[in-house]
């Protein structure tokens, strides 16, 4: 009988370990407060959302230099920064992948990628792949609005940055401009999340 | 006997319209590509998803094995010869393995074409061209965030994704339950 309770509670066990792990390995969903991190920016400087005393939340972007999709928003996000920093959401920008695993995203590469385009936001390396998987980015580019509240950074807007990745002049709908707008006006965000192909990330 | 010549002159007739009837519905009318390329021998077909998802769900004998990946995509393209080698052990079964690419369409002749001529791609590759993915992702599984390499295994009775990557093992393990 003893033994069939140990095995019993192992049973258990087993169960509760399972459902956990299920829960951490699939990040925030909308609602969740977002964890602050403190990561290496290009210019060799750490960088947390903590360090922007005036803004009202952050546009969060896991992004990189090697994916074709990254690329193809990288202007994209530059205007993103350019519109909302000054209204008090700037872009921050992380790369989540590990570089001895693809070389175009070592750092060094980061600060060449980042002059060349003349990135306005920082572009920090996420040093031991810690945060994305918190985060539940799972490629890049995956955008994560955040609002600044009392309680902390809540989770408002997850996924794409738009509805057409291969041309911009395409797009039909703005979905992190919409939701970052409906923020400001102190609106609820009507699309909480999207989901866009991207480059899986490599840690 | 009249009565009864009557009869089996109805007995015939619909006998006729239900064969009629039943070839209808055995030709199932799967969406044309909207544009193929071509190059040295090597045909592409494009599709958007409209056009795609009637090929994702295709009822019958076969097992079909979709692989989602794309020619700049370093994971993809590392897993691409596990998928051929699965095409290869299954060449005497009702097997057929698609690749769908998800590649840029203005990078087909540059990127795509050169690259299935290069590798000597012997499968079946199509382009996936629909850039509003959030319309579409969820339609090929619910599970699927939108990264890649993903791949998908159906057939009449079963279904399954994954969003890994794949080495010719689990994936031969994947795929047998559905061919036994």
């Amino acid at each position: 009988m003893k033994k069939f309770k140990i095995a019993l509670l192992g049973l258990i066990g087993v169960f509760v370990l399972a459902f956990t792990t299920k829960d951490t390995a699939s990040g925030y969903a909308v609602g969740d407060v977002a964890t602050d991190f403190s990561l290496k920016n290009i210019d060799n400087k750490m960088v947390s959302l903590k360090d922007y005393k005036d803004a009202k939340g952050y546009i969060v972007i896991f992004t990189c230099n090697h994916c074709p999709y990254a690329k193809a928003y990288e202007d994209r996000i530059i205007a993103l920064d350019a519109k909302f920093k000054k209204l008090g959401y700037p872009v921050i920008a992380i790369n989540p992948n590990n570089p001895e695993l693809n070389k175009d995203d070592s750092f060094d590469k980061m600060i060449v990628r980042a002059k060349e385009k003349g990135f306005t936001f920082p572009y920090l390396l996420d040093e031991g792949q810690k945060i994305y998987p918190q985060y539940g980015a799972t490629k890049t580019p995956h955008v994560y609005v955040l609002q600044k509240t009392a309680k902390g950074n809540i989770v408002k807007y997850i996924g794409a940055i738009d509805d057409n990745y291969e041309d911009a002049k395409d797009v039909k709908v703005k979905y992190v401009e919409d939701a970052v707008n409906e923020l400001l006006k102190g609106k609820e965000v009507k699309v909480k999340t999207t989901k866009a192909i991207g480059c899986s990330i490599k840690a | 006997m009249k009565v009864l010549k009557c009869f089996m002159a109805v007995l015939v007739i619909s006998f006729l319209v239900s064969c009629a009837k039943k070839k209808e519905e055995v030709k199932v009318d799967l969406p044309k590509p909207l544009k193929v390329y071509n190059a040295s021998g090597i045909d592409v077909k494009s599709f958007d998803f409209e056009r795609l998802e009637p090929y994702l769900n295709i009822k019958n004998d076969t097992t079909y094995v979709y692989n989602f990946w794309a020619t700049w995509c370093e994971p993809c393209v590392a897993e691409l010869p596990s998928f051929l080698k699965l095409q290869e052990t299954y060449k005497n079964k009702p097997f057929k393995l698609v690749l769908v690419s998800l590649d840029f369409p203005k990078s087909v002749e540059k990127s795509l074409l050169p690259f299935v001529a290069k590798k000597k791609l012997n499968a079946e590759v199509i382009l996936l061209n629909d850039p509003d993915a959030n319309s579409w992702i969820e339609k090929v599984n619910k599970e699927w965030s939108g990264a890649i390499p993903a791949t998908l295994i159906f057939n009449a009775k079963q279904r399954k994704f994954f969003e890994q990557s794949f080495d010719y093992e689990t994936l031969e393990k994947e795929v047998k339950p559905f061919i036994n």
